[in-house]
């Protein structure tokens, strides 16, 4: 059955509406961050900006450690991204493979542990990592990310394993493969996609909290970009909103960059082995 | 696979940055304070660190360690800090946030450990608002009174009394105004309330209104009563029966209002009067601005304020010398320069007689004239307020500026609605 034209182009046209809609923030952002304050406070204001400018960039730069910040934030996301993969993708295949009372049991304590909002487990949390000396450091807050991205990096991982037919498991048993074997050699690579998404999840998650890097971070040197963000706003919410968008935008580019890198090997991975060639 | 090592090693050495110690190690013996500021803005920020550089030059034995904080989610990074035992010695805050802090023990009460100099220098009214039972927990020292930013040439050519602090304009007379100075898709004035509530609890005092009672026995009852009742009705009318208010600024912050001012949609704005840093940069050229009193009304110029605050931490081992820093910091010379950088009033009785306050330029010299009508704002020793605030008085309040709900329907909510909530805090 073919589409017809007008149905392929009103589809091609919802699309580019849904496109416009999702990036519409993001360019009005850019457009921000280049525009001189005179034309920020402009009754009509335009898309490109008339006097561009980088004297908000220069003005961020001058104000904020943004450069450490982010170094601080690559370092907590990238940390909490690797571990929470580390400790999830085990966890997932038990939970997915084996499927006693106690993974059931663990399954809905990860639905159940998504409810608990942050206020609630801040102050709790500030004690334990407190005495655990871990307060004011990066290895504490990527702790933390840990904690708070595993249940939901779980629950997508045992979506994954799932999806992995066990027969594939089953033939590689019978060509001999050993089970440490079969993991490495036939359910990884499947699972690859799965498990960037699922750091890809982690990493944003982390690169863009704020809460508990302002709560756990003291000292100004250790502190992340959203934090470090939160500097170009005042009492009452009244923001320097020049510099402020220009930072946001450099803040973005790292996450866009993460995507854009492993979005290619998330599709590749999906689409390997769905047709015979 | 040299890319699989270059990616180990890059990811290995970017952990090692984040595991390096905290470096909080000790100073020698010398005493360390943290002071953490909430300055934002690029000269208030500036001036801050100015001083901390300053007294750390000339005070070897006490090292003051300069905190950036942020205005954002600070009331639950604090709280949290003191439930740690990790909160700040010196902390610096809004009035209208001490009291759970100090009613909780976590602050200092200031009264054995600030010099006589500082005490006679602020006055009175200000300490109320840093008095909370006994005890006072915090040294107000910027404030901001509400004004109205006008559009100068505007107000000239329509021939209009121009209003100074000695001859300001009644409620009643600023209505007219802004009636008269409204037509062809134009406003007289907006109001940018998106947070109504402390904007008309504050202005209310001007015309007499306190809305808190407080009995004999402490316990504390809303009652609006005809006082209260003027400023949000002059508002209320003027949006909805004069039509001299634009309607679509009610929902909108200050910020939000400042296109539609530079581009002539309304001749006047209420807002705070650090707001002319905003106007400064932002304004296009020619654009001529001018500050005006807020209206008078039975009690004069008075409304209320919650000023910026310097506490110190109950739990801090170092309370004198965060007191001498203190002391230091809003010394007369340094609050205006503290002030100046905020675009603010300091409180200071020596700051405020500063030739740089008093200058006509960004029209120093009106704010100055109005400090001393500024009081403590009637809702923030109230224990109950911030929860009768979201839940009841905001909701009426945007309801009754918009005409959906009378001034009787209004009245009713915050006081039947309001007195179950603020009773639950007072038993």
């Amino acid at each position: 059955m073919r589409t017809s034209r007008t149905v392929r182009l009103g589809q091609y046209v919802a699309l580019l509406a849904y496109l416009v809609f999702l990036a519409f923030p993001f360019l009005w952002l850019i457009s921000t961050a280049f525009k001189p304050a005179r034309e920020l406070g402009s009754l009509h204001p335009t898309w490109i900006p008339q006097n561009p400018t980088l004297a908000n960039f220069r003005q961020a730069f001058d104000e904020q450690p943004l450069l450490d910040a982010a170094l601080n934030s690559l370092v907590a996301a990238l940390g909490a991204a690797v571990v929470a993969v580390l400790i999830a993708t085990p966890m997932a295949y038990v939970m997915a493979r084996h499927r006693t009372t106690l993974s059931r049991m663990a399954t809905g304590w990860v639905v159940v542990s998504q409810a608990f909002p942050f206020v609630l487990v801040i102050i709790p949390l500030f004690l334990v990592l407190k005495n655990l000396r871990l307060i004011n450091s990066v290895p504490g807050l990527i702790m933390v990310y840990v904690v708070w991205a595993l249940p939901f990096a779980l629950w997508m991982l045992v979506g994954y394993v799932r999806a992995v037919p066990a027969e594939l498991e089953e033939a590689a048993a019978v060509d001999g493969a050993g089970k440490v074997r079969t993991l490495v050699s036939v359910t990884a690579p499947l699972l690859a996609p799965g498990i960037v998404a699922t750091a890809l999840f982690a990493f944003i998650t982390a690169w863009n909290e704020f809460f508990f890097a302002l709560v756990l971070l003291k000292t100004p040197e250790k502190q992340t970009l959203p934090v470090v963000l939160t500097h170009f706003i005042g009492a009452e919410g009244v923001a320097d909103l020049g510099p402020l968008a220009a930072a946001a935008f450099l803040a973005t580019l790292p996450s866009l960059v993460v995507f854009a890198i492993i979005q290619k090997r998330i599709t590749g991975g999906m689409l390997a082995g769905a047709v015979k060639s | 696979m040299r890319t699989r090592w270059l990616i180990a090693a890059l990811l290995l050495c970017l952990l090692a940055t984040g595991c390096t110690g905290d470096g909080d190690g000790s100073d020698d013996g010398r005493v360390t304070l943290r002071f953490q500021s909430l300055a934002w803005q690029e000269e208030s920020v500036e001036a801050n660190k100015d001083l901390v550089a300053e007294w750390n030059a000339t005070h070897p034995d006490v090292k003051v360690e300069y905190v950036q904080g942020t205005w954002d989610s600070v009331h639950d990074q604090l709280l949290t800090s003191f439930e740690g035992g990790e909160a700040p010695d010196i902390i610096h805050d809004a009035s209208d946030d001490l009291a759970d802090f100090a009613y909780g023990g976590y602050l200092a009460d200031l009264r054995e450990l600030l010099p006589e100099r500082l005490k006679s220098d602020i006055p009175q009214h200000s300490w109320e608002t840093t008095t909370f039972g006994d005890g006072i927990y915090g040294v107000p020292f910027l404030q901001e009174p509400r004004v109205l930013i006008a559009n100068a040439t505007w107000l000239r050519e329509s021939g209009v009394r121009i209003p100074t602090p000695d001859d300001p304009w009644t409620w009643e007379e600023f209505r007219e105004v802004a009636e008269e100075l409204s037509g062809d898709g134009k406003y007289g004035v907006a109001w940018p309330l998106k947070e109504p509530v402390s904007a008309t609890l504050n202005l209310s005092l001007s015309a007499g209104g306190q809305l808190f009672q407080r009995d004999a026995d402490g316990k504390v009852e809303v009652r609006f009563e005809a006082a209260d009742a003027v400023v949000p009705k002059t508002v209320h009318d003027e949006v909805n029966t004069d039509e001299s208010a634009s309607s679509t600024t009610l929902g909108m912050s200050g910020s939000d209002t400042l296109p539609g001012f530079f581009g002539g949609k309304y001749a006047m704005v209420p807002l705070g009067f650090s707001y002319r840093q905003q106007i400064v940069q932002q304004a296009p050229k020619g654009f001529d601005w001018q500050v005006l009193p807020a209206p008078a009304g039975a009690d004069g110029l008075a409304q209320g304020v919650s000023p910026q605050t310097l506490s110190i931490a109950e739990d801090s081992p170092h309370k004198e010398e965060a007191a001498q820093f203190v002391d230091f910091l809003l010394r007369p010379e340094n609050m205006v320069r503290l002030a100046l950088g905020d675009w603010m009033l300091p409180t200071g009785t020596e700051a405020l007689k500063d030739p740089a306050l008093r200058t006509t330029e960004h029209d120093w010299a009106t704010g100055t004239a109005l400090a001393e009508h500024l009081r403590s704002a009637p809702a923030q020793s109230i224990r109950g307020y911030p929860e009768w605030k979201d839940k009841v008085a905001t909701p009426a309040y945007q309801e009754y500026y918009s005409g959906a709900i009378d001034l009787d329907e209004l009245r009713e909510r915050l006081e039947e609605d309001g007195n179950l909530v603020l009773a639950r805090y007072q038993r």
